[in-house]
């Protein structure tokens, strides 16, 4: 349902995509690892507009993706986001937070909105922190609430971006623990993450990234079990064993 | 002591006459810039070349203008191109006009304070840009910005006093009047004095609210 075929995108004079072409089938799982500064972030970025692409094409449910044309608020509405930095909306509660997109984007009737909202933070363990704002909330619990809030909006893929890079370590577990029953129920997703557990476990396939190209792709335990390229073992060994 | 008193009773209710003015220019003056200023500072913040830079050259433009000349303009200059404004109506156009540069920059300020992460967030549900402001960056900017925006209130107040100089019966003008036929200096300018400051004292309280509100945030 996502397709990348040859794109790049430059930051001035910096290449940091340098023809990546990939695709995510539906219900699928993937996972993109790779160094900092390999262009994985923004790879989610291309994919639902928040950055442009300079060539090559991406393609969500066969539409383009063009930030520059009215079909993104469309696109953007099928394919969430999770921030690393979890970016809720500090003046509104948890609930209020969920509930935006559906009231003020898609129109839906403030009531009906509200209740599913109630039984989305309820599905992320969080029913009783309805009426909390966000800085009431740790890390993982508002990286719940972000989930939730990109759940609300009924899409067909949602994105995360480093969603625990952020957290104290003992945060984690339950934040990849809502991600994983997303995955369970078949939601479409693209992780990028350093959680070599994580991708293992859940991810269907993997990509690592270097340099701005995919340098190694495939099954999951293949690539992370038993790697191929000499980048990928080397980095692969530093993050297993960082010492 | 006894004559300032005899002198207060006697002069005040000319005085209040001025008062009046003085609230009606400084209100309308204060709504004026507000408009204009938060549509300057969104012009600069909206991404789209033409608004920002046609933006940013009024700000300097304005900025660079007495307000006392603004006003002579409006008021002297403007019936030659057929525009006849009144004396209330230039004062308030012409402190509308020169305070929303400052408003717009506060404004401004406000606006790019708010964490790009949350803008990103807002677009990635689906919201455009003007859903994007009206729901996520103008209900926290407005916290930012009400300290300044009181001060503003402030200075506009003391400001309206320019509206005597092209006829607008405010206080200072009243006072001005009184004193110069009375040669009661002291008295009236003692009077014109402590009422200003009757009128500052609760927007100074209300501009200390706010700056607690805002550090409790």
């Amino acid at each position: 349902m996502i397709e990348l075929s040859n794109v790049h995108k430059s930051f001035g004079s910096n290449e940091v995509l340098k023809g990546i072409t990939a695709s995510v089938e539906k219900s699928e799982v993937v996972c993109i690892i790779g160094p900092s500064g390999s262009g994985k972030s923004t790879i989610l970025r291309c994919i639902n507009g928040l950055e442009s692409y300079d060539s090559g094409e991406i393609l969500v449910e066969g539409a383009k993706v063009d930030n520059k044309a009215p079909s993104i608020v469309a696109i953007r509405t099928q394919v969430s986001m999770v921030f690393q930095r979890f970016n809720l909306f500090p003046h509104r509660t948890a609930l209020e937070n969920v509930v935006e997109g559906p009231i003020y984007v898609k129109k839906e009737p403030p009531a009906e909105a509200l209740e599913r909202g109630r039984a989305l933070l309820a599905q992320v363990g969080l029913a009783e922190k309805a009426d909390a704002h966000p800085g009431q909330l740790s890390g993982g619990q508002q990286q719940r609430v972000a989930i939730a809030r990109a759940l609300a909006m009924q899409p067909k893929a949602i994105l995360f971006d480093e969603p625990t890079s952020a957290l104290d370590p003992e945060l984690v577990g339950e934040v990849l623990g809502v991600m994983r029953k997303l995955a369970d129920d078949g939601m479409t997703m693209v992780v990028v993450t350093h959680e070599m557990g994580f991708a293992r476990d859940v991810a269907d396939r993997v990509l690592f990234i270097d340099g701005g190209v995919i340098v190694e792709q495939g099954a999951a335990k293949s690539v992370l079990n038993a790697p191929q390229h000499a980048r990928t073992q080397d980095f692969l060994h530093r993050v297993l064993h960082p010492l | 002591m006894q004559n300032f008193l005899r002198d207060a009773v006697e002069f005040m209710p000319i005085l209040l006459q001025g008062v009046w003015l003085t609230v009606v220019v400084t209100i309308g003056s204060l709504l004026l810039s507000t408009v204009l200023g938060l549509l300057w500072a969104l012009m600069r913040v909206s991404g789209i070349r033409v608004l920002s830079g046609l933006s940013a050259g009024l700000i300097n433009v304005i900025r660079g203008i007495p307000i006392i000349v603004l006003l002579f303009y409006l008021y002297f200059v403007m019936p030659d191109f057929g525009v006849a404004l009144t004396a209330l109506q230039a004062s308030i156009i012409g402190l509308g006009i020169a305070y929303s540069a400052y408003q717009a920059e506060n404004f401004r300020a406000g606006i790019e304070a708010i964490d790009k992460g949350q803008i990103e967030a807002a677009q990635t549900i689906g919201m455009g840009w003007w859903l994007t402001m009206r729901r996520v960056v103008l209900p926290q900017a407005v916290r930012i910005v009400l300290p300044p925006y009181g001060n503003v209130m402030i200075m506009m107040l003391k400001d309206s006093s320019q509206a005597s100089t092209i006829t607008v019966a405010e206080l200072a003008l009243q006072g001005k009047l009184i004193a110069s036929s009375t040669f009661k200096n002291t008295s009236v300018f003692t009077l014109v004095a402590l009422m200003y400051l009757t009128m500052s004292i609760p927007l100074i309280l209300l501009v200390r609210h706010f700056e607690n509100k805002a550090k409790r945030k």
